[in-house]
């Protein structure tokens, strides 16, 4: 359906093209269902599981420990904005699941935060690559408001998925809702495809 | 809760439109198809351009979802924000009888129904009292015997920008389960001939403090809505005094 009256703001074209129904962004909005987690770096530590086992286990340190990994990549929020060019350090999950000796299961992944958020993934959407334990920022240390101190980076798809305050990542043969995807939003969430919603 | 959320795009019809403040105007839309929503959901409402440029924007709708069994028209409060585009084509541009696109409802976190008797807060900063104004006329509307007692903390920057002042004022008037305070930031207490429920001064610490201290217990929940310094401040003061964290839901508009 047109708009006949509507032409749009006047812009720069963006570096590299966004996806359908997004516009660029050059702040960097919070958006969170409830309140900043306050995490204690002292107390933290980040687990993953495979169903019930817990295979590995890493300290704040020990993950500082890891061989980290810069990114440099676009986000793209399901509230429509994008953000070009951002810079962040941190651990692949790669690296965490060589530190543990495992290879990642076939399946689904569910990631948990402080707070009780959570939000699924297939596993092969964390792994070569794709998937990160982020803490670093342009530079700087992660503020809590956009997860820190670590938050689960998966910037290929919608940045719902790439859970603030990031506690565990469990893997599961059978793919489950998180807590958007519960209230309608898409189980995988690729922009590109717009899949915004249940049914997209 | 709903597995599924109404996703198809509709073609609605803009039967009013209401200049709320300097900055907010209300827009009644008449949708073709009956689509029930839960107080404080949201539509996406998607322009396009003749040459085919599309924009996509959320807007929380205030309206009550009363009549469940025929909510054929929703009210989207629209503030106009400097530079946006979508905005400002609902600002400058929309007229009666105009053709919007959207979809919806959408979330389903920031929701409430007026069910429990325990006490819930609501706090708004600007235009962020859309949905919750959605919920405030959902429990006028209940049809239950024991309503939650209801206390809004509602921040504005003048008078003016007071956001359906005096519906919520009539409400406050003849409810006494609902407490109301109006935080005027940019606004001196002289200037102002109307001075019930009104305080001048932003929303602190002390203020939510004493507002909580009026309830019978713990609020059930809390609902926080307005810009994302607004909702970070609001919330920390609600953790300081001990309101648990799984009890807070935010809706946070803009960088």
């Amino acid at each position: 359906m047109i708009n006949n009256k509507f032409f749009g703001r006047k812009r720069a074209e963006p570096a590299r093209p966004i996806p359908p129904g997004q516009y660029l962004e050059d702040g960097f909005p919070v958006l969170s269902a409830g309140p900043t987690q306050r995490v204690d770096k002292a107390t933290w530590n980040f687990s993953i599981e495979i169903g019930d086992d817990t295979v590995g286990t890493w300290t704040w340190d020990e993950l500082n420990a890891l061989p980290q990994t810069d990114l440099h990549t676009d986000l793209h929020c399901v509230t429509k904005w994008s953000k070009q060019d951002t810079h962040w350090r941190g651990v692949t999950i790669d690296a965490l699941l060589a530190n543990a000796g495992i290879e990642a299961p076939v399946g689904f992944v569910m990631a948990s935060s402080d707070g009780g958020y959570t939000t699924n993934v297939p596993s092969a959407d964390v792994i070569d690559g794709k998937g990160l334990l982020v803490h670093t920022y342009d530079g700087e240390p992660l503020e809590a408001e956009h997860g820190g101190p670590v938050r689960l980076l998966i910037p290929h798809l919608y940045l719902w998925k790439s859970a603030k305050w990031i506690r565990s990542l469990k893997f599961i043969d059978k793919d489950e809702p998180g807590f958007w995807e519960r209230y309608g939003y898409h189980m995988y969430g690729d922009p590109w495809r717009e899949q915004r919603y249940t049914n997209d | 809760m709903n597995s599924t959320a109404t996703t198809d795009w509709q073609i609605a019809t803009v039967t009013s439109i209401h200049v709320e403040s300097p900055r907010v105007k209300l827009f009644t839309l008449e949708l073709p198809v009956n689509t029930p929503f839960r107080a404080g959901q949201h539509f996406d409402v998607r322009l396009t351009a003749p040459d085919g440029y599309k924009a996509q924007r959320s807007y929380s709708v205030s309206s009550s979802p009363e009549p469940a069994s025929n909510p054929t028209s929703i009210e989207l409060a629209v503030e106009l924000i400097s530079d946006g585009e979508v905005s400002s084509y609902f600002h400058e541009a929309v007229e009666l009888g105009d053709k919007i696109e959207l979809r919806g409802p959408i979330g389903g976190h920031f929701t409430w129904s007026p069910i429990a008797a325990k006490p819930v807060v609501m706090i708004a900063g600007g235009s962020g009292i859309a949905p919750i104004m959605s919920m405030i006329r959902h429990r006028s509307n209940a049809a239950v015997i024991k309503i939650s007692p209801m206390l809004l903390m509602f921040s504005a920057r003048t008078e003016a920008d007071i956001l359906f002042s005096a519906e919520l004022e009539s409400i406050a008037v003849n409810d006494p389960d609902f407490n109301l305070i109006i935080a005027l930031t940019r606004s001196e207490e002289v200037e102002s001939d109307n001075r019930s429920f009104r305080q001048f001064r932003r929303i602190d610490r002390p203020t939510i403090k004493s507002a909580l201290s009026t309830l019978a217990t713990h609020p059930s929940r809390s609902y926080i809505c307005g810009g994302s310094s607004f909702v970070e401040a609001m919330a920390n003061y609600l953790l300081d005094l001990g309101i648990p964290n799984n009890s807070v839901r935010t809706e946070r508009f803009g960088p």
